[in-house]
């Protein structure tokens, strides 16, 4: 079922028709004095400023940039960065132009020697996905959740209520492997960040290791819960010692969180302390595991000792999601969006040291934010490592949150709820920026691309939408799907995306 | 005999729905949440509405027999020769209003006998079932045709508005009721007199 966007709105309508405020650059502007900084540099690093110079007030972000690469020497391939200042201990965003952002608002003046931190943008751009190239059936039941591999986005796997998981090649859109052995439906799949392991998590209450490129069953079955899985997590490589295997934590609707030594096939520690089930589970870089829960709480718990750290209380009914703003980071683990496989495992978390550094690293020490969205129709934000108290309430959505997800730089939310909508929030502070509607059911799950700039959005209504994060407006609409789309992915490397649901059958969608 | 009385009070208790079967597998985000099957929701929903929409406009009538135009007109023959018959006389009875002025008699075309004209109208209470004749206000819908709407035709099942000021009815807010709907029960033609239900 196709939609049409929805014709503006009255006060849409009459907003147009107010006289705009052109934003144009005064000729007698005077020059202003500016300073670079990096923003993910350590602090008392030498390159972490560069001294001042004097550019004209008009002067435009392209202009900022092509000045950065030229001081960086960086000219012949060129970075694209995003510029930002702090305002009354606010950090603010270079639009336009320097004048647009900062003189006209009156944030600074032009006496100000202002200090712009500049944050490298994704170098690579994600072409949107347009069209659908392939519908592969092969699943017997409803298809529940999807994951590409975290470094080849050939590879991905689906979990699906015939109580199996398939893993798929995309490049021939045919089915690899059927990943057998579970006795009840695949709730949950994740691959481990280096992309050697698949898990899965059953309705059956064990999860199951199972190897790639075979498709056997990696040791005994993961057995200890009492009911279903609802999530899990892998440990980040960067936490892993060399030599290593990462572990696994999984949750479960009995309430307890338990850890899994993916090697011996053990569960190493079990958390109980939710009063009720636990809807979502995040293994953090910091060597904390986030658990939210039905009974409306937050728990931290200590990832070496499964010590309760501490209880994040302000929900008002379920937690039904959360997220990490390094999700994606730990996600890739080693791997960038070029897929370039690591030569040994030192060199596997080194790079997943630098990965986790690139989003988590804010003036040399790690902020790792997160969001967590609930039944009551509101998200908090958190920084969970400095404080028990919520950052800010998101608040605008008119039926339950069902999803939240940072996007992969940290710099933006977006949240999927039951009342048809996805909003985008600015994940520093919290502050709504805009509202995509066009959906017409609920829309269940969201992804982003790589890059930052693209969302693709499932719903209920059975197509699935991709958003623009730059104009906030509807950019393509992928219908195809005869029945509820469940799960949907966007592969690391921004190719394609792969979405399934109630009617069986994947769908992969490409450009 | 106390355990076999607590079992089959159990029994009889519809706990949490058993685990549904394969087709209907739902991801960890819709577990625990009771969702309606979506195929009965909408057809809930459009039975809803349905009656919602039938409620309004129930009256104690809801079909009568149609009426012909053979039968509710009738042809009158014109002209010096009696060859022009393009003038018509309606049959059955009439509500013409007050302040009616025939069109100059040449140019009519449908003709509106004053013998047929009714003003007054028996209207029963449904609930009180007593009578009262009451001037007629309008004539708002007759069932068979738009057209006899206009005219004012009086048959059965015609939905007129009555003036009850005689009633002595008061609305909720303390303002005199004067005028309301009643539906026409006989066939006037037939009686000579038009008998209504009030419509309540």
């Amino acid at each position: 079922m196709a939609t049409v966007v929805p014709p503006p709105s009255k006060k849409q309508r009459k907003a147009a028709q107010l006289e705009r405020e052109v934003d144009v650059v005064p000729s007698d502007l005077p020059d202003v004095l500016i300073k670079f900084e990096a923003s993910d540099a350590p602090e008392a690093s030498q390159d972490r400023i560069r001294g001042g110079f004097r550019v004209p007030g008009g002067i435009t972000e392209k202009q900022l940039e092509e000045l950065l690469n030229k001081l960086q020497h960086t000219e012949d391939d060129p970075v694209p960065y995003s510029f930002s200042f702090t305002a009354n201990d606010q950090l603010m965003d270079i639009r336009t132009s320097l004048y647009a952002s900062v003189l006209k608002p009156g944030y600074k003046s032009t006496e100000d020697f202002i200090t712009l931190l500049y944050t490298p943008r994704a170098v690579f751009k994600v072409k949107p996905i347009t069209r659908a190239s392939g519908t592969i059936s092969g699943h017997g039941s409803t298809i529940l959740a999807a994951q590409f591999s975290p470094n080849d986005s050939s590879k991905m796997v689906t979990g699906a209520g015939d109580s199996t998981a398939r893993l798929w090649d995309c490049n021939t859109q045919t089915i690899q492997h059927t990943l057998a052995g579970h006795t009840n439906w695949v709730l949950c799949v994740s691959w481990s960040p280096s992309g050697d392991v698949i898990a899965t998590g059953s309705m059956d209450n064990t999860i199951r290791l199972w190897d790639p490129k075979t498709g056997k069953q990696l040791g005994k079955p993961l057995a200890g819960h009492t009911k279903w899985i609802s999530s899990i997590s892998w440990e980040p490589l960067h936490a892993v010692a060399v030599g290593e295997k990462p572990r696994l934590c999984s949750g479960s609707k009995d309430g307890t969180i338990k850890v899994w030594d993916t090697v011996r096939n053990v569960c190493l520690l079990t958390m109980c302390g939710h009063a009720s089930s636990v809807s979502c589970i995040r293994w953090g870089g910091a060597g904390y595991i986030y658990s939210g829960s039905h009974d409306k709480t937050v728990k931290m718990w200590d990832a070496k000792d499964g010590k309760c750290v501490s209880t994040l209380k302000s929900h008002a009914h379920w937690v039904n999601h959360l997220s990490l703003s390094t999700d994606y980071a730990l996600r890739m683990g080693p791997y960038d969006h070029t897929g370039v496989k690591p030569k040994d495992d030192a060199e596997a978390k080194q790079n997943a040291q630098k990965n986790y550094n690139k989003v988590a690293m804010v003036g040399g020490k790690a902020k790792e934010l997160m969001v967590t969205a609930s039944d009551d129709f509101t998200m908090f934000l958190w920084d969970p490592l400095s404080s028990t108290k919520p950052i800010c309430r998101m608040t605008g959505h008119q039926k339950l949150v069902n999803h939240v997800s940072f996007s992969p730089d940290g710099r933006y939310i977006a949240s999927a709820s039951f009342d048809n909508s996805i909003k985008l929030w600015d994940a520093r502070t919290g502050k709504f920026i805009t509202s995509f509607r066009g959906h017409v059911a609920s829309v269940y799950q969201v992804s982003w691309s790589s890059d930052c700039r693209l969302i693709v959005s499932a719903s209920k209504d059975t197509t699935l939408k991709v958003w623009d994060v730059n104009t906030k407006k509807l950019m393509v609409d992928l219908p195809g799907h005869s029945d509820e789309v469940y799960a949907v992915d966007w592969s690391t490397d921004g190719k394609r995306v792969a979405s399934g649901g109630k009617d069986k059958m994947v769908r992969i969608w490409t450009h | 005999m106390k355990k076999k009385i607590k079992a089959h009070e159990e029994s009889k208790v519809k706990g949490p729905k058993q685990q549904p079967k394969e087709d209907e597998a739902l991801p960890t985000y819709l577990l625990d949440r009771e969702t309606q099957n979506s195929a009965k929701a909408i057809s809930t929903s459009i039975k809803q509405k349905r009656m919602e929409k039938a409620d309004k406009f129930s009256v104690p009538l809801p079909r009568v027999r149609g009426i012909s135009e053979e039968e509710m007109f009738k042809v009158i023959k014109t002209g010096t020769k009696k060859s022009k018959s393009w003038k018509r006389m309606i049959t059955k009875h009439t509500f013409v209003g007050e302040g009616f002025t025939r069109r100059p008699v040449k140019l009519e075309r449908i003709i509106r006998p004053s013998a047929l004209r009714q003003k007054k109208a028996n209207v029963t209470h449904p609930e009180l079932g007593v009578t009262v004749f009451l001037p007629i206000l309008a004539v708002k819908k007759n069932p068979q045709s738009p057209m006899y709407t206009t005219l004012g035709v009086l048959t059965k099942g015609t939905i007129i508005e009555v003036n009850v000021s005689e009633m002595g009815m008061v609305t909720a807010g303390g303002k005199v009721v004067w005028g309301k709907y009643a539906q026409i029960t006989n066939e006037p033609d037939r009686d000579g007199c038009v008998n209504a239900v009030l419509l309540v």
